[in-house]
């Protein structure tokens, strides 16, 4: 009986080895849970941290092999790696792996999270020197091709990783041109205000940034290397790396049938994490968490759909509290992330994208030291702060509290007189 | 060792830096830098680094994933590891 | 006589504690409250933000002292509630200035600085406790904890050792300005005003000499600037170097004073730690989580900030109780226990925010490496008076002196 779960001893399942189920296992053993532990990753490595990989990995600063996680040293837990799951089966309790195994659970976390956008033409996608960035893998082979010191390099996205790469590339002295099909980069995200201070940063770091184009055609030679871009402004650029920096796909594709409700946003869930079901009910013993979930906020409309490295470890620490005791501690963490590029230091609380309204209220951007607050229906719903990561808790608090917006805050450093600017509205959800 | 920052809770007061400058430093301004997979040389000062953190945003451990189990330290351990090597 | 449990280990339960929830920050202020006010600080953390019958607001939670640490709606720069000016230190100054001093100071304030003055602090140590010789009683506040900061900051500084003695008066004497204590006499007020123009005029020639002469000293860096900072001149870089000596001195005095006091009153921890010298790294931040040095800090609201079912008026003197905050129960398991490896412990004992203490890096490897030092070489050290007495500051809190009988000193 050694080593083999007893009908006593609950089995928990966590399909996703990476940063959410790591710290959901860690969780668990946190909360005293002394029964199975199964991690299940399609990788073949245990896990790692992915932020460096777009910043010091690429950079050659770190490699690769160093960016695994740390756990605890009583983890005790049973890894399936290089094992994709690939089915769900709720009524026997069970999750089928790629090669056959089964593996029976009394509660089940999905935290499978996202794998990158591929270039929509397969045939363009596959040339060689056509890449992303998501995994070591990647990560290693983009970083021995800017070492080998391409003419140029194409990145295709101005959202965060599209950006982090563009920066690396001109620390390293490399030519690169970033196309965004949008008028700024980062504005998805941060809007088109800060969107056209990060374009105006880019373009003074040296970054041929073309917004409002696209890349209409990727073009290989004989031997299926990658040669050129064709642009929609007619361009044609000599590449033979492109990065791929289209954001990301949530990897949910193997729970169709399972009875869950699952869509391109993710796996729906209530704010305990409880996956729903088809008919809207919870599951109390199927949980999701992490870049695959999505669930109501009470401070944010609609669903929130979050793929930033502090809910993973948040929402992993929530989902493992109602696996150990119930639906008694709901998700309510703001959504929070940061990014290095340019040399400077960007955090972001709340969900700036949804704001109609942003205004610095501390510092100067021209000094390139300030803090924005966001605003959606006259309360503030988000900020960024720019080397100034000392200053973001205050402004969660704001956030949390739905102060009114903008807020009167008299700060010492505040612009004078401070600017409220409109921002298009965005859709909810 | 592995070292992790979350990165969300850190404000940048460099206390790591201080105390371990062989693993952490501040670039720029405001960005911090670390070496994830430092030497066990600098084990006391990985330590040092964790219990200075102003927000406590630093964990140490052992390399996450399977045959951690095989590398259980020694029954006798050094002091260093008796003031919690992991979180 | 020796004790083996005093009377700010003892438990605490508010209770005890009589006084109208208004008085509350009154008698904390009273040097009678000084050998423990932490019962006090239960008392006012059971509404943790807390309108004094002064119109002081008294902050004691744990989130509410973090919330407001970041709040741009608060000031150091007391003329924002009424007051008269403090001081031009960077500590009582705002940004944007207080970043460009700031900067200026963390420019040169660097780990190879502080590093540099390991060796430095090791034989400080070593000499002190030599000077005690062969006696059975010593005074660690006099003897070892009062010296040795003033001759670290010294060495930081590059002051030539001739000087240092004029400094420890100096030091003594100035410390008193970190606290906005109403009860400062004509004659303390003379007393301050005294030293600050001696070291003004001292510091003037410093300056002078090193604006000829560039050393590796704190004092040249400053001067010249770095990548980080601009060069400080004038009267900027004279005030920024009088923070310096004041804001570091009495808070590592305490530091040490505070951190002996507790182990002799935990034997049992006092034990563990001879045996295991690295407890000492999460050993110091549990000391300066449960017998801070600072207790609190003023503030100004510079807009009404609602904030745990009140609002604070704009112009309203905000107190910081840091203290406090490092003990709610809220936040910390049993916080009135010292837990040598408490971990994680997230403590206000070195502030937090924009103003968190410059000095943290310098009073952490001090103290790493005098207490081991200390525990190693007193043989079977005991408290002489427990509690000992107090200095009459409640800001910077710590012992006036810490007699201790000892078999003997090891070499």
């Amino acid at each position: 009986m050694s080593g083999y779960p007893s009908s006593r001893s609950e089995r928990v399942v966590i399909v996703g080895a990476s940063l959410t189920g790591l710290h959901a296992a860690d969780a668990l053993r946190d909360g005293g849970f002394t029964g199975h532990i199964t991690l299940v990753g399609a990788e073949p490595h245990p896990p790692y941290d992915r932020p460096p990989l777009s910043k010091r990995v690429l950079a050659g600063r770190m490699s690769a092999d160093s960016t695994g996680l740390p756990q605890r040293q009583d983890l005790d837990a049973h890894w399936r790696l290089g094992n994709a799951a690939v089915a769900l089966d709720r009524d026997a309790r069970t999750v089928t792996l790629e090669d056959g195994t089964t593996l029976g659970f009394d509660k089940l976390l999905i935290a499978t999270g996202t794998r990158a956008r591929r270039w929509p033409d397969p045939d363009e996608a596959a040339l060689t020197g056509v890449l992303s960035i998501r995994t070591r893998e990647d990560a290693v082979e983009l970083q021995a091709r800017l070492a080998a010191r391409p003419g140029r390099v194409l990145v295709i996205g101005a959202g965060f990783v599209g950006s982090e790469v563009a920066s690396v590339c001109r620390e390293l002295g490399l030519d690169v041109t970033v196309v965004e099909r949008s008028a700024a980069p980062l504005a998805g995200a941060l809007g088109a205000w800060a969107g056209t201070a990060a374009g105006r940063l880019q373009r003074r770091h040296g970054v041929d940034l073309r917004t409002d184009t696209s890349v209409v055609e990727l073009e290989g030679d004989a031997d299926g290397r990658l040669r050129r871009a064709r642009l929609s402004d007619g361009a044609v650029l000599d590449v033979d790396v492109a990065v791929v920096a289209l954001g990301a796909v949530r990897n949910v594709e193997w729970l169709a049938g399972s009875g869950l409700t699952v869509d391109s946003r993710g796996v729906r869930c209530d704010p305990y994490c409880r996956a729903v079901d088809a008919d809207g009910r919870p599951c109390d013993d199927i949980l999701a968490a992490g870049d695959v979930a999505c669930w109501p906020h009470p401070l944010y409309e609609g669903l929130l759909a979050v793929e930033h490295w502090d809910n993973a470890v948040r929402q992993a620490r929530v989902a493992a509290t109602t696996i150990l005791h119930g639906p008694v501690r709901e998700h309510t963490a703001l959504p929070t992330f940061w990014s290095n590029q340019f040399g400077l230091n960007i955090k972001v609380v709340g969900v700036p994208g949804r704001a109609d309204q942003v205004a610095v209220l501390q510092g100067s951007v021209e000094r390139a030291a300030f803090v924005a607050a966001y605003g959606r229906g006259g309360r503030v719903i988000g900020a960024l702060a720019v080397n100034t990561p000392r200053a973001l808790d205050a402004y969660a608090e704001m956030i949390s509290r739905r102060m009114s917006f903008p807020p009167d805050l008299n700060a010492a450093d505040a612009p004078d007189p401070v600017h409220v600017l409109d921002l298009a509205v965005p859709a909810a959800g | 060792m592995r070292v992790m920052v979350d990165l969300a809770r850190c404000q940048s007061y460099g206390q790591c830096v201080f105390a371990a400058p062989e693993i952490f430093e501040i670039s720029g301004q405001e960005v911090l830098e670390y070496d994830s997979a430092p030497s066990d040389e600098w084990r006391l000062h990985a330590l040092r680094a964790r219990a200075a953190c102003p927000v406590q945003a630093i964990t140490i451990g052992p390399a996450a994933g399977p045959g951690q189990d095989l590398r259980q330290p020694p029954a006798t351990r050094p002091a260093a590891d008796s003031v919690g090597v992991l979180r | 006589m020796s004790k083996s449990t005093g009377v700010a280990s003892r438990p605490v339960s508010v209770s005890d504690v009589s006084t109208p929830r208004a008085e509350l920050f009154a008698r904390v202020l009273d040097p009678a409250s000084r050998a423990n006010p932490y019962p006090l600080y239960a008392a006012l953390r059971s509404e943790p933000v807390s309108r004094q019958s002064d119109g002081t607001w008294v902050v004691s939670g744990f989130d509410e002292i973090a919330a407001l640490l970041h709040d741009p709606r608060i000031s150091s720069d007391m003329t924002n509630a009424g007051q008269s000016a403090g001081g031009q230190s960077l500590i009582m100054q705002d940004p944007p200035n207080h970043d460009r001093l700031r900067a200026a100071v963390m420019g040169r304030f660097t780990p190879e600085v502080v590093e540099s003055l390991r060796q430095e602090v090791h034989n400080l140590i070593d000499g002190l406790l030599d000077a005690v010789g062969s006696g059975t009683s010593l005074d660690l506040v006099e003897e070892i904890a009062y010296p040795l900061p003033v001759s670290v900051i010294c060495a930081l500084l590059g002051i030539p050792p001739q000087d240092e003695a004029r400094f420890h008066g100096w030091a003594d004497t100035l410390a008193r300005t970190l606290d906005l204590d109403p009860t400062m006499s004509r004659e303390e007020q003379a007393a301050i005003d005294h030293a600050f123009t001696e070291l003004h005029h001292y510091l003037e020639n410093l300056v002078a000499d090193r604006a000829e002469h560039r050393g590796d000293d704190l004092v040249s860096g400053l001067l010249t600037g770095g990548d980080r900072g601009e060069p400080l001149r004038g009267q900027e870089l004279l005030i920024t170097v009088r923070l310096l000596l004041i804001a570091g001195h009495e808070t590592t005095v305490n530091l040490i004073t505070n951190g002996m006091l507790t182990l002799l009153r935990h034997p049992d921890i006092l034990e563990r730690f001879r045996r295991e010298p690295e407890l000492v790294v999460p050993m110091v931040e549990e000391l300066v989580r449960y017998e801070p040095s600072v207790q609190f800090r003023y503030r100004a609201a510079l807009a009404d900030i609602e904030i745990a079912g009140t609002t604070i008026p704009r112009g309203s003197v905000v107190v910081l109780l840091l203290a406090a905050g490092s003990r709610d129960p809220g936040h910390f398991t049993d916080p009135d226990s010292f837990v040598p490896d408490r971990i994680p412990n997230e403590h206000f004992g070195f502030g937090g925010g924009i103003h968190y203490c410059i000095g943290a890096p310098l009073a952490r490897m001090e103290a790493q490496i005098v207490l081991p030092e200390l525990v190693r070489r007193l043989i079977n050290p005991r408290l002489t008076m427990d509690p000992p007495p107090y200095r009459p500051t409640a800001a910077l809190r710590g012992p006036r002196h810490l007699w201790i009988e000892v078999d003997g000193i090891r070499p």
